[in-house]
């Protein structure tokens, strides 16, 4: 069994069992497993290449892993094993919902239509396979006004909402990366997993992006997967942090324990460039 | 068993100038990923400058076949290449990082431009060109059916040969060839190598309208008579040779015309003559479906 | 044409006459053997005519018209670089530009109401506004998996054909009548439509396009020779007209007639401008149906499709349900204009579905701009009104027909209306300002 991070005694919301991803020889992520407490943020770091993104993709059906298994605990639907879940069922059943490193906004769309979209299920039921949405039919009507509402909610949440008619493309890279992240919640996730978050960001917005996480896990108690390289986000807002390299879990616990775990002084120190950075942020000689 | 060597000679030669049309898809997607939908059409040009080659030649007293072949090859692919170029300059170059909708609607406009600019100044009839191979060796006979090696069908499989291994050293061994690959890769960074990605994609056209060019002669030869719809269908079938190879692929795009050509020779023979090309488009499909990357293309992997 | 304008100060006339006759040089090139060199049949064999005069004039008027392009290109350049507000007036005409759009719309409408009235005795008018409706309600039709899925459809025509077959053998063989027969013709499409994008669903963009396009030329194979079925390259023809509603259009006689019905003096043009007001109605609809659709969920999501299939999976969509529905709605609605097509004509053969239909269509949808409505109507118009105003020159129109097709899209890459309006707007559910 896994070992379970400080943060969760309790059953964990979602549990890695021996994952394991093969393109051809190379194994991207290799018997990982790990476990995403509850109602906690958990990080997962590691060098470029680490299998980070692969993870994820693992986790959402967009890659069906070569072995083990993912299994989610919904609170109404019991046990779900997400590696045998087409991704848009991890999405539309098991709640699980990401964000992509390099954004994947509907550009065109306006930022109010892209969180529209994200509501399409509840929607598309509603409009009774447009019938009811063709017709005007009061119920669809309600249930727009309620979508509407709900998007409305969470771009004031994100200090959005004065973007909302704007086409998404068009915004500049930080605010593109919180629509994604509205967008995302608009999905009701009971796991949101960010890929890169701050990437991108300047210092102030990735201080605005720490306090828009952990007011997520407070108010809306979600449960939030990072994969994240700046360290600043990662060490101050995590409960719980995943070390990969090269598809390997190196090490696993509180940002105390990774900031001293000489694994992982070691994985990164191996890198000349990135180890510097990395090293610094770990023993705080960069502020 | 005559008869199908016959069908095995014919489908080879068929699909050998499929195979070179094909090259020139597959190389225009290659490097700037559109469909070049009057490639075919260029075809038809190059079978036109041909006809008027080989008549012009007839009229000047020319009797050597050597000779007016050769010069006739010169001038087709010459003047073809030309049009290439012009094709990729007005219609393909300005629209270069548009969508990807705007290049393919442009070249449809020019497809249908091409068609009628040769239909106005050549005319709409069928063009009949002399017999200038005839004969041929006889293989094999079997209850009475002989099957026939023309010299024809020898000299298209020949100068194919031929041009392949001559456009093999290009692309691998030349320094243009590695700039055409350098491109097909990654145009922004070959750009920022210093190679001028301009000229590249040009001299990538005016390559693959030589081809073209070849194929236009060589069907000139073989049939006999051209006229300004030929570009059309062959232009889809050695599309669907392309993508069946895999595309992208110059070996694959030759594979793919030869498979389409015997396909197309047996099918007619065995099946149904009036079908043959639904069978093309069928197994386009099913491959499409099935291996998505063709023959020999290499599978892509999903990028999230 | 292409901006070949070189950044920096305007070029002197010397320079522009050596890119000038660079430019002619290239046109002799291409034109020696197609203008200068021709053949002609004579008595079976074939001999070389040579047109030099006609070439030196083509060189001559390249030459020329490159210098004049280049003169107007460097004077419009000229005076955009003197505004140096360029880019905020760019955003109030285009603000202007939606109002203009719509109000534009209305008056098409209008005038497509009482075009008919106004020119009752022009039988060639009415029926060339006939054409364009139909490829109006084409390329709407089309607009849906094109311009809203972005699913690159090249075979459009295939769905034309089966509704138009499907009402010419449901009215031969079977006796059904018009209005019968259009729904169920359009199911039948429908289906057709899903048995296409079933296979589809996997297929990226370029490879979605020829698929399509071997889909068209099987359909049209398959009409040309299974003759016991569609009659072959014949055709099929008496197909009946559609009637006012059970009142044929016919001279009085015994049955009631829609002249007799209505006192009025019989005249073929009933039946023309009757027909005329069917397509325009159907094209109404349709064009009601999928405004309404692009505003409903279902809508939403093709276009969110065209913009991210792996970000809607990601958000829980059933991308394969949203294509299917794309697939099926568009062939619905091509094969309803493949009904009235049918009915008009009185006769269809496999001619009339080739793939230069296709082309056309999506050349409508492209040209319009992706997504627009309006768009389509103006595509329909210059690609039905070019070959119609080229018709005294008619060996040009064709070519002139694949020009415009090359300088639209080199003018405007985007179509000719490319401005995408919201779905939904926040001020609106506000009641605040956006």
């Amino acid at each position: 069994m896994p070992e379970t991070g400080a943060a969760g005694r309790a059953t964990p919301l979602l549990s890695v069992e021996r994952l394991t991803m093969r393109f051809g020889g190379l194994a991207a992520i290799d018997d990982l497993s790990m476990d995403v407490p509850a109602n906690r943020i958990t990080a997962v770091i590691g060098p470029n290449g680490a299998g980070k993104t692969t993870f994820f993709n693992c986790l959402t059906g967009f890659y069906k892993p070569t072995a083990g298994s993912v299994r989610l605990n919904h609170p109404e639907r019991g046990a779900l094993r997400l590696e045998s879940l087409p991704s848009h069922e991890v999405a539309s059943l098991a709640r699980v919902v990401r964000t992509f490193q390099n954004i994947r906004l509907f550009s065109k769309m306006t930022v109010l239509e892209n969180l529209v979209v994200a509501q399409h299920n509840v929607l598309q039921r509603a409009s009774r396979f447009s019938l009811a949405g063709l017709l005007g039919l009061p119920s669809y009507r309600r249930a727009e006004a309620r979508a509407l509402d709900k998007a409305a909610d969470w771009l004031r949440r994100l200090g959005l909402l004065d973007k909302a008619d704007v086409p998404a493309g068009g915004l500049p890279y930080g605010t593109q990366r919180r629509v994604e992240i509205a967008r995302a919640l608009c999905v009701d996730p009971l796991l949101l997993c960010l890929d890169e978050p701050a990437a991108g960001l300047n210092p102030r917005e990735s201080g605005e992006l720490n306090e828009l996480l952990l007011r997520l896990v407070e108010e809306a108690r979600l449960t939030l997967l990072l994969i994240e390289h700046d360290m600043s986000v990662v060490m101050n807002v995590s409960d719980h942090i995943c070390v990969l390299n090269y598809g390997r879990k190196i090490a696993e616990g509180t940002p105390e324990e990774i900031r001293n775990d000489p694994q992982v002084i070691k994985a990164y120190l191996g890198e000349e460039d990135a180890g510097d950075t990395f090293w610094t942020v770990l023993t705080g000689t960069r502020s | 068993m005559a008869l199908a060597l016959q069908q095995l000679i014919n489908g080879l030669t068929l699909g050998a100038v499929y195979g070179l049309i094909a090259i020139g898809y597959t190389m225009v997607y290659g490097i700037i990923g559109m469909i070049n939908f009057a490639h075919g059409d260029i075809y038809m040009v190059g079978a036109f400058i041909a006809v008027t080659g080989f008549t012009l030649l007839a009229a000047l007293g020319v009797d050597s076949v050597a000779f007016a072949l050769l010069v006739v090859l010169v001038m087709a692919v010459s003047f073809t290449s030309a049009y290439g170029w012009a094709v990729e300059r007005l219609a393909y170059r300005p629209l270069r990082g548009s969508t990807r909708l705007a290049p393919l609607i442009s070249a449809i406009g020019m497809s249908i431009f091409l068609q009628n600019m040769v239909q106005l100044t050549q005319g709409a009839r069928v063009k009949p060109v002399p017999p200038m191979i005839t004969g041929g060796v006889d293989l094999l006979t079997v209850d009475g059916f002989t099957a026939r090696l023309s010299y024809s069908q020898i000299l298209i499989v020949t100068v194919t040969v031929a041009l392949l291994a001559a456009f093999t050293w290009l692309i691998t061994r030349t320094s243009f060839g590695r700039q055409q690959r350098a491109c097909e890769q990654d145009r922004t960074m070959t750009a920022l190598l210093g190679i001028d990605v301009d000229r590249t994609i040009s001299l990538t056209f005016m390559l693959g309208a030589a081809l073209a060019a070849v194929a236009g002669v060589m069907v000139t030869v073989y049939y006999g008579v051209v006229d300004f719809y030929i570009g059309f269908v062959a232009g889809i079938k050695a599309f669907t040779a392309a993508v069946l190879g895999g595309i992208g692929s110059l070996p694959g795009a030759m594979l793919g015309g030869l498979l389409i050509g015997l396909i197309e020779a047996f099918w007619s023979n065995y099946l149904s003559a009036e079908y043959k090309d639904m069978a093309t488009f069928g197994i386009l499909i099913l491959v499409l479906v099935f291996r998505p990357s063709g023959l020999l293309g290499r599978p892509e992997v999903e990028k999230v | 044409m292409p901006p070949f304008v070189a950044a920096g100060d305007a070029p002197t006339w010397a320079e522009r006459g050596r890119d000038a006759a660079g430019i002619a040089l290239i046109a002799l090139l291409l034109g020696i053997p197609m203008i200068g060199l021709t053949t002609v049949d004579q008595g079976g064999a074939l001999r070389v005519l040579t047109r030099w005069p006609l070439l030196a004039a083509f060189v001559a008027a390249v030459f020329c018209g490159r210098l004049l392009l280049r003169h107007a290109l460097d004077l419009l350049k000229r005076r955009r670089r003197g505004r140096p507000g360029a880019a905020a007036e760019d955003e109030e005409s285009g603000r202007r530009g939606v109002r203009m759009i719509g109000w534009a719309g209305w008056l098409a409408f209008g005038a497509a109401l009482v075009l008919p009235l106004v020119f009752s005795d022009n039988r060639y008018v009415v029926d060339t506004a006939t054409t364009v409706l139909i490829y109006v309600m084409l390329g709407w039709g089309l607009n849906v998996v094109v311009g809203l899925a972005g699913l690159l459809d090249l075979g459009h025509a295939a769905f034309y054909a089966v509704g138009a077959y499907a009402y010419a053998l449901l009215s031969t063989q079977f006796g059904w009548g018009f209005w019968a027969a259009l729904p169920v013709a359009g199911l039948v499409a429908a289906v057709f439509g899903l048995a296409l994008g079933w296979p589809c669903l996997r297929l990226r963009g370029d490879y979605l396009a020829i698929v399509t396009l071997g889909f068209g030329e099987i359909v049209r194979v398959a009409l040309v020779n299974w003759t016991d079925f569609s009659g072959g390259p014949n055709g099929i023809s008496s197909i009946p007209r559609p009637s006012f509603f059970g009142l044929p259009f016919a001279p009085s006689g015994d049955a009631p007639t829609f002249a007799a019905s209505f006192g009025l003096e019989f005249s073929p043009m009933h039946r023309i401008i009757f027909l005329y007001y069917v397509i325009l109605a159907l094209s109404l609809l349709t064009n009601a149906l999928v405004s309404r659709l692009r505003r409903l969920p279902a809508g939403r999501a093709w276009e969110a499709m065209r913009e991210d299939e792996i970000a809607c999976r990601a958000l829980g969509m059933n991308v394969t349900n949203v294509k299917l529905s794309a697939f099926a709605l568009g062939a619905m609605l091509g094969g309803l204009a493949g009904v009235f097509f049918a009915a008009r004509q009185g006769f269809i053969s496999p001619e009339s579905f080739t793939f230069n239909e296709s082309a056309i269509i999506l050349s409508i949808v492209v040209l319009g701009g992706m997504g627009s409505q309006l768009g389509v109507v103006l595509a329909s118009l210059v690609l039905v009104l070019i070959p119609e105003i080229g018709r005294d020159f008619s060996e040009y129109r064709m070519l002139l027909f694949g020009a415009a097709m090359i300088l639209i899209m080199v003018w405007r890459p985007g179509g000719i209306l490319s401005r995408r309006e919201p779905t939904l707007r926040h001020a609106a559910a506000e009641g605040g300002h956006a």
